[in-house]
């Protein structure tokens, strides 16, 4: 059976390792014991009430043998771990850097080039990146199972994560440090591509190609897709529940009442302006918590979103 | 005997004011017993929801906020109001002063004033379910200072029942001080005072950390001091730092008195003395002091530094070593005995099976690297569960089935108790093992949602859990309908001081003060060493 997860990093075969070899230390130690248990129990069971038992109460040379090999077992595996850990935490010099922001309920990356993304991380393959990390709000944790990597990021002071990805791959990243209503939905993927891919992503030619292809799917559907791929979902259901956000459904065409007590109806400029600039109209009921968009959905992938909205009736 | 006429502890007085205003260790204990019961029912409910959520990956029963706030409730009400003040409070107020040969604790008052404060503390965070937080059992900064939720009341109950944990603590401290019988020197002490001994220290020196750390997020959310929240100039790294360096020892709180039970109960069905008693009894005073300096394993990754990291990681397997010791000793004490398989002794040896497996999962968590992938996944929580559960409430239950005689003068039925023990056995197991795979596999804890692909993991996990209620409902059935007849002073033949007395207890436990002349777990035959 399956125990862990895919190995994608230069630091993950480490904490394998470690995995292993505190595993095999535990299933001896358990089936031990757990063998001990019942053999004592059938072969000592009580015979008659008067039983002969003999006052046995210590026994110097059994005592010394299970402090010291459970302290030789314990130096072990710390020293393991330190090891491993040791070189994570150390910083390669050739390492580069991605600046992280953790926010209620979304990542955002931003890389030396300028180039920003959400949810989406990407790094080339066999190079050391150096995660540089802050949350806008409350604490969360960067996670990623593949590479075995994980970090609380927090508002008053930078955090860091050390990695290199070994395989090409599309990975998932979780957040950890339990951060309010959407927690579960604050969801990413680390896109590890090779060095030619991401150069063309970098100089975003890749963009072109992407477009290409997106503009090949109806609109709707593309909608559907950055909902859930830019971290809408966290926040704005499809069902008509209410979550930290107005939900989407229905919402197209609607009457909106704003906080300042002024009212629009919810048309294509609205929503486009209410990706834009959040801040702006404030549905009544919800508080400012929204990010802005601009410059992380193009308007091509906004209209696509409208379309989308449209189509939940 | 005396005279015949004299009312067991049960008897003398009827009525609400009886109990309420009693000052007999024996009745306080069993009022504890009670209370935490019901808290122990309702949190468990919690979990039983927070499961069948899991039956599926997207929403099944409830939505997200309510899902943040039952795990909250199930943690906190576990914590503070069952498993922190449950078995200490309940057993340890009832044998106490039994087992050292006295007629009380050495102050009764104080006691009943300590469960006052035990229920005050129990109402404060039961007035906050207005408003339930939705913080986890953690009330991590800052997302306790800015959620909507009613932070300050049920912290504030935490804080008063805090209270109460330390008089207690005192209580039993001074107690086993100054009024142990004659000749119940401390190495005749039985184990189970010894483990409500160093968990008194415990509760005694680290309960007024969580109450002062409690203090501060009330001043803050109140009156926007800024000590934990980073837009105030505070640091939430800071609030884990206390908050851990009470809720580390406070994990020993929780598990030191049942390995006394469990330290009480193997003798008695094995008819040997304890294998290595002063073993056990110092590395529960071993576990005690360690158990302040290894808060900081909770923040491997917290952005806590290297250095702090690893200082933390060697302390840790310190306190692995004498928690090793115990299970070995528990182990030999079987070894060429008279093993009767009672219902207790069945609790008991799962309890060291299930607590190996709990203290083995601990030295993942311990080693840094590891840490760094394990960390806030359902590893944890699956460990956590197999030391609490495993450990602690097995223990619980021990006690529950060993004790009842003396508790209730009556017996009950070890046939279907039995059945009710495989039951919850073979569920627990079924609940939580499948949590250590999800663990390592990457699935984060608090996860209202899930990724499809650990399913089938969680389904399993839930159905446990559906296992263990039948079991406990049963437990509880067949405990809640004692046989007809009185139960015998001493049913198991058992040496400690407990059973010397009328089963239940007369009010002053004891006629005369006894005398005591030999050790406590004095089975068996004397042999020559080493024959």
């Amino acid at each position: 059976m399956k125990w862990l997860p895919e190995s994608a990093s230069t630091f993950a075969p480490g904490v394998d390792l470690i995995l292993w070899l505190v595993t095999i230390i535990s299933v001896i130690s358990c089936v031990l014991i757990a063998f001990l248990l019942i053999y004592f129990v059938i072969k000592y069971r009580r015979k008659t009430e008067n039983d002969q038992t003999p006052a046995i109460t210590h026994d110097s040379f059994l005592e010394t043998l299970w402090t010291v090999i459970p302290t030789i077992l314990c130096i072990v595996i710390f020293i393991y771990g330190y090891v491993y850990y040791d070189q994570y935490t150390v910083t390669p010099k050739n390492a580069v850097e991605v600046n992280v922001t953790a926010k209620q309920w979304l990542w955002s990356f931003d890389y030396s080039n300028g180039k920003k993304t959400l949810n989406e991380l990407y790094v080339p393959v066999d190079q050391p990146i150096r995660l540089v990390m802050q949350s806008d709000d409350v604490l969360h944790s960067f996670f990623v199972p593949a590479f075995r990597v994980k970090q609380d990021v927090m508002g008053n002071r930078y955090t860091y994560i050390n990695f290199t990805a070994t395989k090409e791959g599309v990975y998932d990243l979780y957040c950890t440090e339990y951060c309010g209503t959407a927690h579960s939905d604050m969801l990413g993927k680390v896109h590890v591509l090779s060095k030619a891919k991401f150069a063309s992503w970098q100089d975003g030619s890749a963009d072109k190609v992407k477009k290409a292809s997106a503009a090949s799917i109806p609109p709707a559907e593309l909608g559907k897709q950055l909902y859930s791929n830019k971290g809408c979902l966290a926040c704005h259901s499809i069902d008509g529940a209410n979550g930290v956000g107005p939900s989407w459904k229905g919402l197209f065409a609607k009457n909106r009442v704003f906080t300042d007590g002024a009212s629009a109806i919810a048309d294509e400029n609205y929503i486009k302006e209410s990706i834009l600039y959040p801040g702006e109209k404030m549905v009544e009921g919800y508080g400012p918590v929204m990010p802005s968009y601009k410059g992380l959905l193009d308007d091509d992938e906004i209209t696509a979103i409208i379309e989308y909205i449209k189509t939940l009736k | 005997m005396s005279e015949e006429q004299e009312k067991n502890y049960l008897d003398n007085g009827e009525g609400f004011r009886s109990w309420f205003f009693t000052v007999d260790h024996k009745r306080i204990g069993v009022m504890y017993l009670w209370a935490i019961g019901v808290f122990f029912i309702v949190a468990a409910i919690a979990s039983f929801l927070l499961r069948a959520e899991h039956l599926t990956p997207g929403p099944t029963i409830v939505n997200a906020d309510t899902y943040n706030v039952l795990f909250t409730l199930h943690g906190s009400m576990m914590v503070f109001l069952f498993i922190v003040p449950g078995v200490a409070a309940s057993f340890g107020n009832f044998l106490i002063p039994l087992m050292i040969g006295a007629k009380d604790v050495i102050f009764p008052k104080l006691n009943l004033y300590s469960f006052w404060l035990y229920l005050a503390g129990a109402l404060i965070f039961m007035l906050a379910l207005a408003a339930p937080a939705d913080t986890g059992w953690t009330f991590y900064t800052p997302y306790s200072i800015e959620t909507g939720a009613n932070v300050i009341l049920i912290t504030f109950g935490v804080f008063v029942l805090g209270f109460s944990s330390i008089l207690t603590g005192i209580n039993f401290i001074v107690t086993m001080h100054k009024l142990r019988a004659p000749g119940m020197t401390w190495d005749r002490l039985p184990l189970f005072c010894w483990a409500a001994y160093a968990t008194s220290l415990l509760q005694v020196l680290a309960t007024p950390v969580v109450g002062i750390t409690l203090l501060l997020l009330i001043g803050e959310r109140y009156f926007g001091l800024g000590f934990f929240d980073p837009a105030k100039g505070g640091d939430p790294v800071m609030f884990q730092h206390f908050f851990w360096f009470y809720s580390h020892p406070a994990v020993y709180i929780m598990i030191l008195p049942a390995m006394g039970i469990v330290s009480e109960i193997m003798p008695v069905f094995a008819r040997k003395p304890i294998f290595g008693y002063k073993a056990i009894a110092y590395a529960s005073l071993a576990i005690a002091l360690i158990s302040f300096l290894v808060w900081g394993h909770h923040m491997f990754v917290s952005g806590q530094s290297k250095l702090v990291n690893i200082i933390f990681s060697v302390i840790t397997y310190a306190v692995a070593v004498p928690t090793a010791i115990k299970v070995f000793n528990w182990l030999w004490t079987l070894y060429k005995g008279s093993i009767e398989l009672s219902t207790a002794m069945l609790y008991s040896l799962a309890f060291i099976f299930l607590f190996t497996i709990g203290g083995l999962t601990g030295l993942f968590l311990g080693a840094l690297a590891a840490d760094v992938h394990l960390h806030d996944t359902y590893f944890v929580v699956a460990h956590m569960h197999y030391v609490m559960i495993g450990g602690t409430v097995f223990g619980f239950f021990a006690a529950l089935h060993f004790w009842y005689p003396k508790m209730w003068g009556r017996m009950f039925d070890e046939f279907k108790a039995k059945i009710a023990f495989v039951l919850i056995f073979i569920g627990f197991n079924v609940a939580f093992f499948p949590q250590f795979i999800m663990g390592t596999l990457g699935m984060p804890r608090r996860y209202f949602n899930y990724a499809p692909e650990f399913q089938s993991l969680h389904v399993v996990s839930t159905y446990g859990t559906w296992i263990i209620g039948i079991g406990f409902i049963l437990m509880l059935w067949n405990l809640m309908r004692p046989l007809p007849g009185k139960a015998p002073a001493n049913p198991y033949n058992s040496l400690s001081l407990e059973w010397s007395m009328d089963s239940p207890p007369g009010t002053f436990n004891f006629d005369d003060i006894p005398t005591v002349t030999e050790p406590v777990y004095n089975y068996g035959t004397k042999i020559e060493e080493g024959a």
